[in-house]
């Protein structure tokens, strides 16, 4: 029996990949859970594929190590489908979500028969509608939330524009985009 | 109440920086320790503490100044990591004979060669010897614990010694996790005003830092650092038991995890106890007595202690995240071999190194160190001299 969930994440230097994993834990730990939120560290430069992990559970949590059977599975940057072994110690029960502008079946060849869930969302489109720039970590962050029912939706959009607002401050003005993001998000997810 | 909050390693040690709002932190910025004193600068920034930051252009310079601010009577500290520390190496040593009570932040990285940023204690251990104050942390509350208790035990009239407050670089520096933080009024009167009885900006006793010492007198200064040391042993213990009051939480030299009855433990210090902690409990699930000795405070070394708390196990592993190529052991393991040697207790001991330059050490990891010992145990097994988790075939 897991004590946690277990999420790794994959993307590109740069990419936000690693804040996503840090709002994640944010969220929630706000919400009252335990959690952890690190990025595994090497000779990063910009655009070099990284990875980012969650636990999160209801527990204390002790264990400080990669995480290599996770529940969930993020990847910001679907062309690391190509290069990077995405789902490898994946659970079945669990799922993956994918950035990307493919349908569904053009991805699943890609995943080295990977028979748990599989959902994808254009984090492009969604950021480029809600924010005007290409950030996907705001609707990767609500992707993942959606898929693993980690917190309810509500609560996550609540704590998120707590968060954001403290967050951004000085610059009020993104609020309302990135929380647009989040919301476009929820409802795109697939 | 406590403060329910979540932050990292190095954000724990900054807050605590900023509570205890320190005279002088000199640094020079490096990976993993960087974001510590980008932290307090931008809390001197924003006005919240009135601490002098001295940006210098090397280690070398920071840690001479840290230790020209305290021996002119200021509470001086600074952080580094793994090269930044030799760097400092030379002064680490006049650090402790000057007896300076300065604390170092001190996020742990190999010692290049090859370069690597990641985890091990190869800084550290190097300078297990400088005559500093060692304590280590397993995750961002002890992190934090540690260094709110540091300056108590380090500007002691009885100990005044520098104190190296270790934590895992990037494992528990990098990852954000839930913590509880203690009220700044508290941690305000617990760590308390430091009014040094020496200092040399006090113009009605003038005083000489660091004259030389010629050889009636060296040897001497010596032996009063090794007293130094031994005294800091019960003050590490009354500032842990006042600062339990303040925090609820316990700590002693050494944490104890299902000890009392184990047959078969591992010694380890930083983060990696945590993840012995979980291979523990599925061990105990099906039966087998497992645990887990956590050197917490490695200088004072607590020889005895750990001997004592060990002498009714059947085998021990120390786990070692630094070589020390003596191509006998590492610095843990000898040091721990030679306490039981020294304390009678006779135990099959076996001394791994793990975690090198960072390699990962999971719950796999320490469960197969626990079933090397349960075949040392029941004799199926020669105990070697040493081994290594997760080395790759």
């Amino acid at each position: 029996m897991k004590k946690n969930i277990e999420i790794r994440w994959h993307g590109r230097g740069g990419q936000g990949a690693k804040t996503a994993a840090l709002l994640l834990a944010d969220v929630a730990f706000s919400t009252g859970m335990h959690v952890q939120g690190f990025p595994e560290y090497g000779p990063e430069r910009m655009g070099a594929p990284i990875t980012a992990y969650n636990r999160i559970g209801n527990e204390p949590i002790r264990v400080h190590s990669n995480i290599y059977n996770p529940d969930f599975v993020v990847v910001v940057d679907e062309t690391l489908l190509h290069s990077v072994d995405v789902t490898k110690g994946l659970s079945e029960d669990g799922a993956i979500v994918i950035n990307t502008t493919k349908e569904k079946e053009e991805i699943l060849p890609l995943l080295n028969g990977y028979k748990g869930g599989v959902y994808i969302i254009d984090a492009r489109k969604v950021s480029m509608a809600t924010l005007g720039k290409y950030f996907p970590n705001s609707p990767m962050l609500a992707s993942i939330v959606k898929v693993s029912k980690i917190m309810d939706e509500e609560v996550f959009l609540t704590q998120m524009e707590e968060s954001y607002k403290h967050k951004f401050a000085k610059k009020p003005e993104v609020i309302e985009g990135n929380m647009n993001a989040l919301k476009m998000a929820l409802s795109e997810v697939r | 109440m406590s403060i329910r909050e979540r932050m990292s390693g190095n954000e724990a040690v900054a807050y605590a920086i900023k509570q205890i709002n320190p005279d002088v932190m000199p640094a020079f910025p490096i990976t993993p320790s960087t974001e510590i004193p980008q932290m307090v600068s931008t809390f001197i920034a924003n006005g919240e503490i009135d601490t002098e930051f001295i940006p210098v252009e090397s280690e070398h310079s920071s840690m001479s100044a840290t230790m020209g601010a305290s021996a002119a009577g200021a509470r001086a500290l600074t952080a580094t990591s793994s090269c930044g520390l030799a760097y400092m190496w030379e002064l680490l040593y006049v650090a402790a004979s000057d007896r300076l009570p300065l604390v170092l932040a001190l996020v742990n990285r190999a010692l290049t060669g090859p370069i690597n940023i990641n985890c091990d204690h190869s800084d550290s251990m190097g300078a297990r010897d400088a005559g500093w104050i060692q304590i280590y942390a397993e995750n961002n509350q002890e992190a934090y614990d540690n260094f709110i208790q540091s300056f108590r035990i380090s500007e002691h009239p009885d100990v005044m010694l520098p104190f190296m407050a270790c934590q895992d670089g990037f494992i528990t520096s990098h990852a954000v996790e839930n913590i509880e933080l203690i009220e700044d009024d508290k941690v305000k009167a617990f760590v308390g005003e430091y009014n040094p009885e020496n200092y040399l900006l006090n113009a009605d006793m003038p005083m000489a830092v660091g004259p030389y010492a010629t050889s009636p007198f060296y040897m001497e200064t010596k032996m009063n650092q090794r007293l130094a040391m031994k005294n800091a042993k019960q003050v590490i213990l009354d500032v842990a038991t006042e600062f339990e009051k303040i925090s609820g939480r316990k700590y002693g030299f050494f944490e104890e995890y299902m000890l009392d009855d184990a047959e078969i433990a591992i010694v380890i210090m930083g983060s990696a106890a945590g993840t012995t902690k979980d291979a523990i409990d599925a061990l105990r699930a099906k039966g087998i007595k497992a645990g887990l000795l956590k050197i917490r405070v490695f200088r004072p070394f607590p020889g005895e202690e750990i001997a004592e708390a060990l002498k009714n196990v059947k085998a021990v592993a120390i786990l070692d995240r630094a070589e020390s190529f003596s191509a006998c052991g590492g610095p843990v393991g000898s040091e721990v071999k030679a306490a039981m040697f020294d304390a009678g207790v006779n135990v099959k001991a076996v001394n791994y190194f793990y975690g090198i330059g960072g390699r990962d050490y999971t719950v796999e990891s320490a469960t197969s160190v626990f079933e090397d010992l349960m075949k040392i145990a029941d004799g199926s097994m020669e105990p070697e001299n040493f081994k290594y988790v997760g080395l790759r075939k």
